[in-house]
């Protein structure tokens, strides 16, 4: 009966794994998808910047480890919100990046994206999968890194840095001056109210 | 001269008003009070002035005009960047860069055209301020300039010796050379437009943002790209 157990059990194990795609495969086959979509959809092209945000909920956010993002850009933090704080923090800081991700997309213009191959191995439950945007013109390519973590729910991206810019631990003194001030709640406050400012989805219109 | 006096001291007493009211933490910006009213200096300027003419300057011309303009002052760039190479021991991109200056200036008619880079000769990004920081120089203060934006002491330092550098600067005739440095002073900031409103989305506090971006970007730099792990604080990502 163990035996048989065990049996099984090895059975099932690679095929969980090979359920889950490498991470670089991951990365590459959701940007295309989106990127596909961005030349596609004439509202998005017209500046239908809520469409966008919702291309980027179904098709982006769930790859992404929203808390422990949350839980990077407060530091020490962390531990003074209570877990409802941390939840309620968590969902405003996913909209603030949803919302600038979109902002950043939606100035997309044809420009090539070239994926480096990943250096891992296959063991490692921590990646960094490397991308380069090439702009037009002369100026140097800029690097695009997602870092990804390995879950059972297959690889989630915890940071995303541009041109070595982290999108995360860029708004740490932020994060940290609000709650020296004004306290967790503060924080919150702050970030809801940013998040309630109108969208500016077209790099013309600021 | 008095009048200029005043100016100093009004700004001076501003920064101190300013840095009571937003206490800062960041240990590489001691000089916050200060730093804050020149970027709201800054930021003031560049949205009464120097960020419309941008987009008028993007809206006007054809994407391939904007092109050429930007690619004529990189390739002036990159006799600079190809010495600073050298004075990084990366001696092979230092004649790369100066291969780049020869081909473009050439075939690509005094650099209109960059076929250097379809060709695989990728430009580099160098400056002597990330010379002194390959050299072991820490970065200093932030220091935020007037009208130039973010900086550090020691790329402030670095600045002086690339304005000594730069062609541009060494061009006779005082109306060629000031419409010169206008239209690349515009060319750049229009290629920064769309980073600006990204900017402008994302940040809680636009002066701390900028300022947490830049100086990881510099460091990003100085480092070609590959900057090592900063010291692991324990507290730096709790796990609960």
């Amino acid at each position: 009966m163990k035996i048989a157990h065990c049996f099984l059990l090895a059975l099932l194990i690679p095929v969980a794994q090979a359920q889950q795609p490498a991470p670089d495969v991951l990365v590459k086959s959701i940007s295309e998808e989106v990127v596909a979509i961005l030349k596609k959809d004439k509202d998005i092209q017209a500046g239908d910047s809520k469409k966008v945000v919702d291309l980027i909920e179904t098709k982006v956010v769930p790859h992404f480890d929203f808390i422990r993002m949350t839980r990077i850009a407060m530091a020490r933090n962390w531990r003074l919100a209570s877990p409802e704080q941390q939840k309620v923090l968590a969902d405003e800081f996913k909209t603030l990046l949803v919302r600038t991700y979109s902002t950043a997309i939606s100035n997309y213009r044809d420009q090539q994206i070239d994926y480096k191959p990943l250096r891992a191995k296959l063991e490692d439950t921590e990646v960094t999968v490397r991308s380069e945007v090439k702009p037009s013109g002369s100026s140097q390519p800029v690097s695009i890194d997602y870092e990804m973590e390995k879950t059972p729910n297959g690889w989630k991206v915890y940071d995303v840095k541009v041109g070595g810019v982290s999108l995360v631990t860029t708004y740490r003194d932020t994060f940290a001056g609000e709650v020296r001030e004004h306290g967790v709640d503060g924080l919150i406050k702050s970030l809801a109210a940013k998040n309630r400012q109108p969208e500016r989805s077209k790099a013309g219109k600021t | 001269m008095a009048e200029v006096k005043r100016l100093c001291a009004a700004l001076l007493l501003a920064g101190m008003s300013a840095g009571c009211a937003t206490s800062g933490g960041n240990p590489a910006d001691p000089l916050e009070p200060l730093n804050r009213v020149v970027f709201s200096f800054n930021d003031a300027a560049d949205k009464a002035v120097i960020k419309p003419v941008a987009r008028a300057y993007r809206a006007v011309l054809p994407g391939i005009v904007r092109t050429g303009v930007s690619n004529f002052f990189s390739n002036l760039e990159d006799i600079w960047i190809s010495v600073n190479d050298v004075l990084q021991g990366k001696f092979q991109e230092g004649i790369d860069d100066l291969g780049r200056v020869l081909f473009n200036s050439t075939f690509g008619i005094a650099g209109i055209f960059d076929f250097a880079s379809q060709l695989g000769f990728q430009k580099h990004n160098e400056d002597f301020g990330q010379t002194l920081g390959s050299w072991g120089v820490g970065s200093g203060a932030y220091l935020v300039l007037p009208i130039l934006g973010p900086s550090t002491i020691r790329d402030g330092f670095g600045l002086l010796l690339d304005t000594q550098a730069d062609l541009v600067f060494k061009i006779d005739g005082v109306p060629v050379h000031n419409s010169l440095y206008g239209t690349r002073a515009i060319a750049n900031r229009a290629n920064l437009l769309d980073a600006s409103s990204v900017i402008e989305q994302a940040a809680l506090d636009k002066y701390a943002f900028v300022r947490d971006a830049w100086l990881q970007r510099r460091r990003n730099l100085v480092y070609d790209g590959n900057p090592p792990r900063e010291r692991e604080d324990p507290d730096d990502e709790p796990t609960k």
